[in-house]
Order: C-alpha cells, then structure tokens, then sequence
C-alpha cells in the first residue's frame, strides 16, 4: 500500500532518511536545507530516533560523526556556506571511514550569495572541499520521488562502503513541491548496516582488509569490541603509524576501496541518447528541463539526448568516454560558471566536441533557452561537416 | 586501590607504549589519575569510552584499552555528544588541553555545559600549546612567554571552570598534578556525577612552558602547583589579597537537580510517540 503526497524535495529527504534507517541527526539551519532539520526534529523521536539543534555547523556534523561510532545510521544537512564548515570533519570521516550523509541543498554563493536562489556551485566542493587526497561519495537527485530513493541509497553506500556521501541538492530540487508516492509502511527499507566483525574482540583488526572488499568491519562503540579511531594516519590496527610504506597502503586502500566498485557506486541515466548527435550532460536539477527539451529538438529533427550522472563522484568517466565514441557534441549544462565541464573534457579526450551552457544568473534555465543552444550546438555540428 | 603498574597491565593497550609525552611532563600523572579513578568506580572497560581532541594530551586516548577516539582540533566534544546520545548507557569521558578546549573548542565547551550532557571532560591544563612548540593559549597566565608571545602575554587567561559553571555545568572541579589523590578523588566524582561534569587538571610543560618561562625543572612546575593550589575549604576562607594568584582546588561547585540531556531527551520522544507536539511551556 501507498499514498500518494504533494511534497517538498526537503521532505522528502527527511522520508527517505527515516525509511533507510537514520536515528540521528545533528545540524544548524541554513536556507534553503532548514526544512530538513525541521522536518527531522519532528519524525526523529516519532521513531525513536534523536535530533539535535548544535551550536554550529561543526558540531551539527561531529555530533553525527559520534553517534556514528556508537553504531547509529546517522545524518546532518547544510547548504554552501555551512558545507565548507563542515569539510574539515569531512576529512576525518575519510581518514576513520566513519559513515554518515551529508546533504548540501546547494544555494548561491560564495558568501551568503543568493540564499534562495540555485545553484550548482558547490559541485567541486562535494568532491575536493576537504583537504588532502581523500575519496567519497556524491549523489545528485533530479526530482521529489528520487530525493527519496537518493537518500535511502546515500545511506545505503555510506553504510557500505564506510565513507561520507554527499546529497548533493539545489534549492530548486530542495524547495519545489511535486507528486510523490511513498509507501505506507517503511518496514524492510532500511539500509542495510555496516559490515560486524566476524571475529572475537581479541582478534579484532579494525582496519583490516579481510575478505578483499577493501571495506574493514565495523565494530560499534560499546560492543564490546574495543578499537581506536584517529585521524593520523594509521594502519590495519588502527594505531597511528606514519611510514612510508603505511601510509601508501593506507591511502591505497582508501582509493581502491571505492574504484573497486564503482560499478556498484556510480548510476547514471540516459535519455534517448542511442542515435544522438547531441547529448545534453546535465545532473540535479540543471537536468529536469532537459527531458522536455530533448523532445522539443527531436520534434525539430535535431538528434539530441540526454546523459544525466545521478552518481556525480566518482565521476562516470567510463560511461562518459563511451558516450564520446559515439556522438558528435556533449553540451555540459550546469547551474554555474562551469565546473562539472572540466570533468567531461578530461574525460573526452577530443572524442567529440565538449560544449558548455553555464547559467549562473540565479534562476534555472527555461526549455526555450536550452533549446537554443540545442540549437546552436547542432549549426555548429553541421557547419563542421 | 591498585598500585600503578597493575593499573597499566589492566588499562594501557599492550604494545602502544613508550608515550610520546617528554620527561617531566603531567600529562602521564594525570592518565594514571583518571585510569584509578576508574578502577576505583569499577566501571567496565567495555562501557568506557574516552574521546579526545588534538594535542599532546590528547594522545592519551591512543594508550588505553577502551572505546576510544583521538579527534580533531577541539572538537572532541561534539563527537562525544554524538556518540554520548547514541549509546547514552556509555561512560563518556572526553579529553582535552586548554587549548584544544577553550580555545577553538571554546563554542562546544560553552553549550556541551549548557546542555547538561552526561559528559565528564578532564582539561588537561598546562598553561600552553605543547605539541605545536609552546604558543600561548586562553589559559596561558597573563604575562607569560611564548614563542608568539616574545614581548609576553598581554590577554587575561580564562578561568575555565567558572566559564564552564556560567554556562549551565553541573559539575565543576579542579586538582593538579601535585594533588594526585585529590585529582583521583574529583574524578571520580566528575564520572559519578550524572550532568555535565568538567575537572581541570593542572599540569606542567617544563619542555614549551617552563623552559620559556623560568620554570624550566619539572620539580620546580610541582613546587609551583603545591604552593598556588588551596583547597576549597580554606580557599573560601581567604580574603581577596591572599587569594591573588592562587587557585581552588577540589570540587568547586554541584547540583543534582537538573536533569541531564540524554534522559531529557527520552521525554521528547516519548512526547512524539504520544502523538503530540508539545504544547509551549
């Protein structure tokens, strides 16, 4: 059974947590992601889950990180300029492979910018915000219903493959209101748990690698199993060592572990790109004006399509390239002065032409406009030929 | 109570020592202070977790045979409150320097406190960021030196404890590293105590305070907590003159009446299964 509900993308994010599992959550309101924590202080203890209202954006994600450790599916929420406060944690939870979701419903910016308005600026930041070479996990929804499976899916991969992942949202997508169809009962959705130990407290390695998933198990605090987390660098014990031998291992593993599965990590959809000359590259919200627009340029008899990451780190460079084999121009379309382009040229390679719609002036693009450049990119393709 | 060694046979983690901390440091008297008084509350080593900060002190985490995590720079206490909500059953203690807690820890301090959450933060208090090579921290004494300080200090130092008590702590006290078993005896009732607890622990740096600023002789650091520590009793008794540039020591201050955070928390949940929003108070 199910019913069917006119909400909100925030709500819907704070569906999809409670369904996948979350029982806690620590965070500081920011415009436009406030609905979320308001929305989590309500669902939270219906649950038996815990919210709290921190001192800051520091603390809203330590908090998370700390209930984390004590076993907890745990999340928090921000948007641009309470995401780079929380970078520095962010790192932590890379180093520990602590799971926990973050979701930036990404606004304006820098500063406080246009704190209503969207914006796709923070797409680099999801990926290279914290400091050091560090590897996680960034989803982006496109509409309501998918904020809702996004987000049980975030929890999901941060549960398994004990990194932070990022929901990477905009205010369009946070804020717009459309149907949605959730179930009546959340039972079975949870996210499956991080992987336990099958060894005795005395045998137990916390960082060790031990069936080749490159993922260690995870003991929670109180268990019984009793470990060490620090953000030195450290080996399969746990304990901090610093050589160079345990450091590359460390950070070798700590790549790997996501390369290995990126089959299994990274989604992205296509949209009547099989014959497609011109193939929109857009994700969030920059993407759902291009499904009407692919149409419109077909009924014109242009060959466009649409790619669309919903995964958008790891970077889909393999399903990219292939698409470059057989098109003539991807048209990278996001909500700022050209980020994401940079990504899909590297992995082009000149396969075919890489063009860039950049829209930053506070305001999603309209079908018209991107028809336009629809257009502009097909004269281009044929003035080529 | 156990002597020292079988303390460590008990509670350091095989394997992890030599410690990092230098000759003459407090920091080890401080440890072995909280691992007896945790002995001595017969608390169990699975139902204990200790996290702490960045800095020298915070290292100690890496040493015991508990739950344990060494942080980031001042924010042992968020994850601590994290961790303290999802298992509320669990003895939280959260360690941390005077820089790493008062300084870009400040914020937490202030609302952990506020908050009443059964947390007991030990402050290891040696006057000074040691790990970084001796820079001034808000619990550097006014007109020390410091290697940012050549021309010496010229910011007040905070009284962290009264801080801590103006900001809603339900349980303040403090002791040093001369006044070993007062320093067990106010951990142990820092654990016991069911809010907010936060004992500062004097200790001394002869390495990056002392060596800057005369006191370079750890005895010397001793002589100097022995003389300028009073405990509470006679404290209370000294006029305002004889008071100058001593302290308190013991526990400073308590009440038991306020509910701490985590059982507070439990109302709100069981007003939400209820089915209603709270009315406004």
């Amino acid at each position: 059974m199910s019913r069917v509900l006119l909400m909100q993308g925030n709500q819907a994010v704070v569906e999809g947590a409670i369904a996948a599992g979350v029982r806690f959550y620590g965070g500081y309101p920011i415009t436009p992601s406030t609905e979320i924590a308001e929305g989590m202080a309500k669902r939270l203890p219906e649950v038996g889950g815990k919210f709290m209202q921190t001192e800051d954006e520091l603390a809203g994600i330590g908090t998370v990180l700390g209930a984390s450790l004590g076993g907890v599916r745990a999340m928090t929420a921000t948007s641009g300029p309470g995401f780079s406060l929380k970078q520095e944690m962010i790192g932590m939870a890379c180093s520990a492979e602590i799971p926990c979701v973050i979701v930036d419903v990404q606004r304006v910016g820098p500063a406080t910018g246009q704190p209503t308005s969207p914006s796709q600026g923070d797409v680099m930041q999801a990926r290279w915000g914290t400091h050091g070479d560090h590897w996680l996990i960034a989803v982006s929804p496109s509409s309501v219903p998918e904020c809702f499976d996004l987000t049980r899916r975030a929890v999901e991969l941060s549960e398994k493959y004990r990194c932070p992942v990022i929901l990477l949202m905009d205010e369009v997508i946070g804020h717009m209101r459309e149907r949605i169809e959730l179930p009546d009962s959340y039972e079975g959705l949870a996210a499956a748990r991080r992987k336990q130990p099958d060894v005795t407290p005395e045998d137990y390695l916390a960082y060790a690698d031990t069936d080749g998933s490159k993922v260690p198990a995870m003991a929670d605090f109180g268990s019984g199993y009793r470990w060490h987390v620090t953000g030195l660098v450290h080996d399969e014990t746990g304990f901090p060592k610093g050589t160079p031998a345990a450091t590359k291992n460390s950070q070798d593993r700590l790549r790997t572990k996501l390369e290995d599965h990126e089959d299994d990590i990274v989604q992205t959809e296509h949209y009547r790109t099989e014959d497609a000359e011109i193939v929109v590259v857009a994700f969030g919200g920059a993407a759902r004006t291009a499904y009407e627009v692919v149409d419109m340029a077909r009924n014109e008899g242009i060959h466009a399509g649409l790619f669309r990451p919903i995964t958008i780190w790891p970077f889909a460079e393999r399903a990219v390239r292939e698409l470059a084999e057989k098109t003539q121009c991807l048209l990278v379309h996001e909500l700022n002065c050209g980020q994401y382009v940079r990504e899909v040229e590297s992995a082009v390679q000149g396969r075919a032409s890489v063009r860039l719609y950049a829209k930053y002036d506070n305001e999603p693009a309209t079908p018209d406009e991107l028809l336009a450049e629809i257009r502009e990119a097909e004269k281009t393709i044929k003035g080529a030929k | 109570m156990k002597g020292m060694e079988e303390l460590v046979d008990l509670y350091f983690r095989p394997g992890r020592l030599p410690h990092l901390w230098c000759p003459g440091c407090g920091n080890g008297v401080v440890l072995g202070a909280l691992l007896k008084a945790i002995d001595a509350e017969g608390l169990e080593k699975d139902d204990v977790a200790v996290i702490s900060g960045i800095g020298c002190s915070s290292r100690a985490s890496g040493y015991v045979d508990f739950n344990t995590a060494n942080t980031l720079h001042g924010r042992a206490l968020p994850i601590s409150t994290g961790l303290k909500m999802a298992r509320p059953e669990l003895n939280v203690i959260t360690l941390s320097g005077d820089g790493d807690c008062s300084a870009i820890g400040g914020n937490h301090l202030i609302h952990a406190a506020r908050r009443n959450i059964g947390l007991t933060l030990v402050v290891f208090n040696n006057s000074i960021y040691g790990m970084t090579g001796g820079q001034y921290s808000p619990l550097t004494p006014r007109g020390s030196r410091a290697t940012t300080a050549p021309y010496l200090t010229i910011e007040p130092s905070f009284d962290i404890l009264a801080l801590a008590q103006a900001a809603g702590a339900t349980f303040t006290a403090r002791a040093t590293t001369y006044h070993v078993p007062i320093l067990v005896d106010v951990l142990r009732k820092g654990i016991r105590h069911e809010g907010f607890s936060i004992i500062e622990a004097v200790t001394g740096c002869p390495t990056n305070y002392g060596r800057q600023n005369k006191l370079a002789a750890p005895a010397a650091m001793m002589e100097w907590q022995k003389e300028h520590g009073v405990m509470k009793a006679a404290w209370d008794k000294l006029d305002e003159p004889a008071r100058e540039g001593k302290f308190p020591i013991g526990v400073l201050y308590e009440r038991t009446d306020l509910k701490e955070y985590t059982k507070a928390y439990d109302e709100i949940i069981e007003r939400a299964q209820a089915g209603k929003e709270a009315a406004s108070a």
